[in-house]
């Protein structure tokens, strides 16, 4: 049963298709088998190639429609439209069951679904663009506001200690700082061993591999050691901090804590900033121990330097000013990155989507903030001269 | 009634969850094109029964059988085939955040059926509006709608693929009276007209009198009883006795009464 196509005819409508006949005398159209959604795709080609303009349709009689769906009957409301007919008052249906369903369905009045329509591609570029950076823009200043907001209530609390969750803080020092020593340690030890190694290949040209004593005491007391610390920090417990808030906030727990006339910067932000603040020195001066001790087994295996060679060498080519400049900025690392991962967590929208955007922010910019801050502190201590 | 072939079959079902036993020798026969509540106390496991049936969770023992098949036993590919037939809607709408109300409806058109975009938009919208959301509804994300609009965009859903059995577990719980009402009326239409089974877990009185066929009563961890309602509140089993005469259920048959 070939639909004829291509024909403008006015007069003509389509012949007979599967899913349709037209009766001898050319007023109804009478749907026929199964209009459901299994058949809608093609059902819905056919139509398009129906042309009735003209032709005298009046009436859609459905006597012969075996099964329909809600998405046969929106065709049949197609197939009205296209007859220029009105499905109140043309379908004919034997059923009222059908009937009903197709009423139902016209007056639900489908139109499509609202979807985007893409503009210019080079417009969407720039927008993108100026959307990105007015948004960096805004983060950084709604981020520095939850700075100013934490040192108030953290002064607050100075003001009033038994307001500060004592329980939380010792609990996140344990998650955060403690149980984190394994990794920290481990990692550091490592680089110990991998700079001892590349750095006596170097050294060794000149004839000063004893010199690698200087380089691993130096760069692993100065920056290594506090800044891998930071690193798997933000990755361990800033993506922890913000994925807890965040899933708080899903949970509608931070709205509750609000109602109940808890302040959430006191019950959860304080505690964990203040726990991170006091745990990253100690994280930090392990590192620092557990590199040493990498870079000195590994000068010792590979260069013949015995312990209490590279113990004598160190402490003679570096001065606990290397390690005060590094342990200085831990705390200051510490609050930093638990204060983005709180604040990422509290961003958090309503979506389990969003939810792990700003768990990958928090790691992201924790360490992006970690790596800003060391370079402040280089250039002030250059300035200072220490 | 009783001649037809039953549409979902469970028998001796046993659930349990380590050490505690939820069903035990559980029966349940579905007719199909019947509206089927399920109601019990809290913990009696109706929603864990809903969870069986569409083979969320694996029973401890005993058949479950939906067109005359057992899921478990079947090849993935007539699984799946079988799981196209049905629609569920979760307790909150089970919504994917990441897509929009319109995409969500389309997601099981998009996996199961070879339509055009166009045509797939206008099904989408048109799912939309019979659950009685607005039209710009279409274009917002989960998170941006209330709590009841979600349940119609999960109906919506569960209805995309024009099933034949659709789960629908608590419905009207969190729907304003009217939207309540409303939600009821529409799947009472849909289940006349479609011939669509429908088994829903609820509490909300006003709709087991409206429009179920027969309720089903969950109580020590089997179907204590399953009757048309005018025929359960005579039963004799003290948890039905309280839950049909209480307070809410005596306004709830004084207004079925006058409709």
């Amino acid at each position: 049963m070939p639909v004829r196509e291509g024909r403008c005819n006015a007069m003509s409508v389509s012949a007979d298709t599967e899913y349709w006949t037209i009766d001898a005398a050319g007023a109804a159209i009478l749907p026929r088998g199964r209009w459901t959604i299994a058949e809608a795709g093609r059902i819905d080609a056919a139509l398009a190639r129906l042309s009735v303009r003209g032709s005298g349709i009046r009436r859609i009689a459905l006597d012969r429609l075996e099964r329909v769906d809600t998405a046969g009957a929106w065709m049949i409301c197609k197939l009205a439209r296209r007859c220029d007919l009105d499905v109140a008052t043309s379908v004919e249906c034997p059923d009222p069951g059908k009937l009903n369903l197709i009423l139902r369905v016209e007056a639900a009045h489908a139109e499509p679904a609202d979807m985007p329509v893409p503009g210019n591609p080079v417009l969407r570029v720039l927008e993108r663009l100026g959307k990105a950076t007015v948004d960096s823009l805004e983060r950084a200043g709604s981020i520095i506001g939850f700075l100013g907001q934490t040192v108030a209530i953290g002064a607050s609390v100075l003001v009033r200690p038994r307001r500060m969750r004592l329980t939380s803080m010792v609990h996140h020092m344990e998650q955060a700082g403690l149980n984190a020593l394994p990794i920290v340690g481990l990692i550091a030890f490592l680089i110990g061993i991998v700079l001892a190694f590349q750095g006596a290949s170097q050294l060794e040209r000149f004839g000063a591999q004893i010199f690698v004593v200087n380089l691993i005491g130096i760069s692993i007391l100065r920056e290594i050691g506090i800044l891998l610390t930071a690193i798997v920090v933000a990755g361990r417990s800033g993506s922890a901090f913000a994925a807890q808030l965040g899933a708080m906030k899903i949970n509608e727990e931070i709205d509750a804590l609000r109602t109940l006339g808890l302040d959430p910067m006191v019950v959860l932000v304080l505690p964990r900033v203040l726990a991170l603040t006091l745990m990253m020195p100690v994280l930090a001066f392990f590192a620092d121990m557990a590199g040493l001790v990498g870079g000195g087994l590994m000068a010792w295996v590979a260069l013949g330097v015995s312990p209490e060679v590279y113990v004598d060498r160190l402490s003679t080519a570096v001065s606990i000013n290397a390690l005060m400049v590094g342990l200085v900025k831990a705390p200051v690392f510490g609050a930093l990155i638990a204060l983005i991962g709180c604040y990422e967590g509290l961003q958090t929208g309503g979506s389990s989507d969003s939810l792990g955007r700003q768990t990958t922010m928090a790691v992201v910019e924790g360490i992006f903030i970690v790596i800003v801050a060391d370079a402040a502190f280089s250039i002030f201590f250059n300035v200072v001269g220490i | 009634m009783a001649a037809t072939e039953a549409i979902i079959r469970v028998s001796g079902l046993v659930t349990r969850f380590g050490p505690q036993v939820i069903h035990d020798g559980l029966d349940l026969e579905v007719r199909p094109g019947e509206v089927l509540g399920i109601v019990g106390g809290s913990g009696t496991g109706k929603s864990v029964l809903l969870r069986m049936i569409v083979g969320l969770l694996r029973p401890a023992g005993g058949r479950i059988e939906v067109f005359g098949k057992e899921l478990s036993r079947l090849p993935d590919a007539e699984r799946r085939a079988v799981e196209r037939r049905w629609g569920m809607l979760f307790q909150d709408g089970a919504l994917f955040s990441s897509l929009t109300v319109a995409e969500n409806v389309e997601a099981p058109l998009r996996e199961h059926t070879r339509l055009s975009p166009r045509l797939m938009d206008e099904l989408a919208g048109l799912k939309i509006a019979l659950a009685g959301l607005p039209h710009n509804a279409c274009g917002k994300y989960p998170s941006e709608l209330s709590g009841g609009m979600r349940k119609r965009a999960g109906l919506a859903r569960a209805l995309a693929l024009d099933p034949e059995i659709v789960f629908l577990d608590e419905p009207t719980a969190g729907l304003d009276p009217i939207g309540a009402a409303a939600f009821d009326s529409l799947i009472l239409e849909l289940s006349r007209t479609l011939g669509l089974t429908v088994v829903m877990v609820t509490h909300d009185l006003d709709s087991l009198y409206a429009i179920c066929d027969r309720v089903a009563v969950l109580a020590d961890r089997k179907v204590m009883a399953i009757a048309p309602v005018r025929e359960l509140e005579r039963h004799p089993h003290a948890w039905i006795q309280s839950y049909f005469h209480g307070p809410r259920a005596r306004a709830a048959q004084a207004t079925s009464g006058e409709t």
